[in-house]
């Protein structure tokens, strides 16, 4: 389906992507991983037919850069950083909901299940949202389409954990009939998403492992967590996750997407000594 | 055609909310307000009086400052938006390359010239408001002068939004682009002259290449048709062209100049990186 042959880009005497050669399968969900300047984004960019480049790149044998209303088409893109679009919230979905062919209230629809109140921000510059709310937005204009790929570029990142959850049931919904490129410099934040792992160094791929598939992108772990004794800093940080207080606070129960089981560790471990009982058990579906 | 149009009108409504707008509009409407309040219309200069007066003062004001505001908005917001992520975004969208180019230019095009032009017809209105005579010639050919200089520099601006890759590097470029059309003024040519450095036929075939002194000399022509003073470069022009030929000239070759930069701009822009 994705076809990077040989693909090579120099920004003058730097040479950012060395002789890229991968094929990306329907269904595969992606990791895009690597440190800064590894040229995961120069690579996504030439996926995006935005760069120009040696060697080839196609998506099902159309080569994005002469193709692009075509290919574009089929192809939802959320970027690490929002744009500073001073158009109002309204404007950007229709605009992009007019090029991609599709109902304005299919993104609407997203964005709402995303816990946005797309009602509310209508009218309101797109620039002046939260980054949260921008981050929101993108995925909903990615995911309000019938895209057959997409590309995200840290795509949870400014995503609270319920949304996180919601956006994860999203991917999960289409994990069979759409490809998933996911780029991040840390492979814990997008590592449960993912059957496949490409990792980038210096403009070449130093790493393409498939992995087991045993995450449910939909799954639920339900949590208990015992205290030893009241910490205001750690109650902040768990009732983010919406976890219920019990005991007077000796004791939380709650809710985690299944994918977000490394992220939910990296912010207990913070806390280790603290806790006194912990357990985690799949929900059946 | 639906992609151009979606482009251009994005293009407006980015426009319209910028800091940048707001002051041309408000540097352009408040030229032709300060005219009236100081009383333009009852002065007489060269023969000129009422509203012709104005006008000639206003196209000599936005002679001035449009070029310089067209080619430094269009190069800062372009590039601008390219640096901050604004072209990878919106380009990884399914638009063409020839309606999200040209749709910038069409709705630029749109925000640079209707402030100026809305500006030009208020005072027409208020004119015939207090029955001042409108000289109706005067301000057609006014118009058409103002969307020439319009198009011209925007074409020109989008050339260098194209090949600039920094927002410090287009604003650089397109302030060098104004001065040297500015340094190439009939003063200086004729500075120039006198000193015996250069043919005269080749300063006058600069000052017609000169954007700027091309829309000067055809403004100069509705109320000076002899272009006497212009001094001797005047009979190479009217020899050449004539006075409604001149005036002609002064809106085919500005607008061609516009037409073909903003064209080698797309060309370079759909050549090479787009963010």
């Amino acid at each position: 389906m994705i076809h990077f042959k040989n693909v090579v880009k120099n920004f003058r005497k730097a040479r950012v992507l060395d002789g890229i050669n991968l094929d990306i399968q329907i269904g595969e969900r992606v990791a895009l991983i690597g440190s800064n300047g590894a040229g995961k984004t120069t690579l996504i960019r030439c996926l995006l037919g935005e760069y120009t480049h040696d060697g080839e790149v196609t998506i099902d044998q159309l080569d994005p850069r002469s193709n692009r209303t075509k290919v574009l088409g089929n192809i939802g893109f959320v970027p690490q950083l929002p744009p500073p679009l001073k158009m109002p919230v309204g404007q950007l979905i229709n605009f992009s909901a007019s090029l991609c062919g599709t109902d304005p209230q299919r993104i609407h629809e997203i964005a709402k299940r995303l816990g946005l109140d797309i009602d509310a921000i209508l009218a309101r510059q797109f620039v002046r949202l939260s980054g949260g709310m921008k981050q929101k937005l993108l995925i909903a204009i990615a995911l309000g389409r019938n895209a057959k790929v997409l590309v995200m570029d840290e795509p949870a990142a400014n995503l609270d954990p319920e949304a996180r959850k919601i956006f994860f049931d999203l991917l999960a919904e289409r994990q069979h009939e759409v490809t998933m490129i996911i780029s991040s410099h840390r492979l814990d934040e997008v590592s449960s998403l993912v059957n496949r792992v490409i990792e980038m160094d210096l403009g070449k791929v130093v790493l393409d492992d498939r992995v087991a598939d045993d995450v449910s992108l939909s799954g639920l772990l339900a949590c208990r967590i015992v205290v030893k004794r009241i910490e205001p800093a750690f109650a902040k940080a768990i009732s983010a996750w919406k976890f219920t207080e019990l005991d007077g606070g000796l004791a939380w129960e709650g809710k985690i997407a299944s994918a977000d089981r490394l992220r939910f560790h990296g912010m207990v471990a913070r806390y280790i000594a603290l806790i006194s009982d912990i357990s985690l058990n799949e929900e059946a579906n | 055609m639906k992609q151009l149009w979606l482009t251009a009108k994005l293009d407006i409504v980015e426009s319209l909310r910028a800091r940048w707008f707001q002051i041309y509009t408000l540097v352009f409407g408040g030229i032709v307000a300060l005219l009236f309040l100081f009383g333009l219309t009852e002065s007489r200069v060269l023969g000129f009086i009422g509203l012709s007066r104005l006008l000639v003062t206003y196209i000599q004001l936005t002679m001035a400052i449009l070029p310089i505001f067209v080619l430094i908005t269009t190069v800062r917001s372009v590039a601008g938006d390219r640096e901050a992520g604004v072209f990878e975004y919106l380009l990884s969208l399914p638009v063409s390359l020839s309606a999200w180019f040209w749709g910038k230019i069409v709705g630029r095009y749109i925000v640079v010239f209707l402030p100026v032009f809305l500006a030009m017809l208020a005072a027409v209105g208020w004119a015939s408001i207090q029955n001042i005579e409108i000289p109706w010639e005067m301000f057609t050919y006014y118009t058409a002068l103002l969307a020439v200089m319009a198009m011209c520099f925007l074409g020109i601006g989008m050339l260098i939004s194209a090949v600039a890759r920094t927002t410090d590097m287009a604003q650089g470029a397109a302030f060098l682009v104004w001065l040297t059309f500015l340094l190439f003024l009939d003063l200086i040519l004729l500075g120039v002259m006198i000193q015996g450095k250069v043919a005269p036929e080749f300063a006058v075939t600069l000052a017609l290449a000169n954007p700027l002194q091309v829309f000067r000399t055809a403004a100069l022509a509705l109320f000076d048709p002899q272009l006497i003073v212009l001094g001797p470069s005047a009979y190479v022009i009217l020899d050449l062209f004539g006075t409604e030929g001149y005036k002609l000239f002064a809106l085919v070759y500005p607008a061609t100049l516009g037409i073909l930069s903003a064209s080698v701009g797309y060309f370079l822009f759909r050549r090479g990186d787009l963010p």
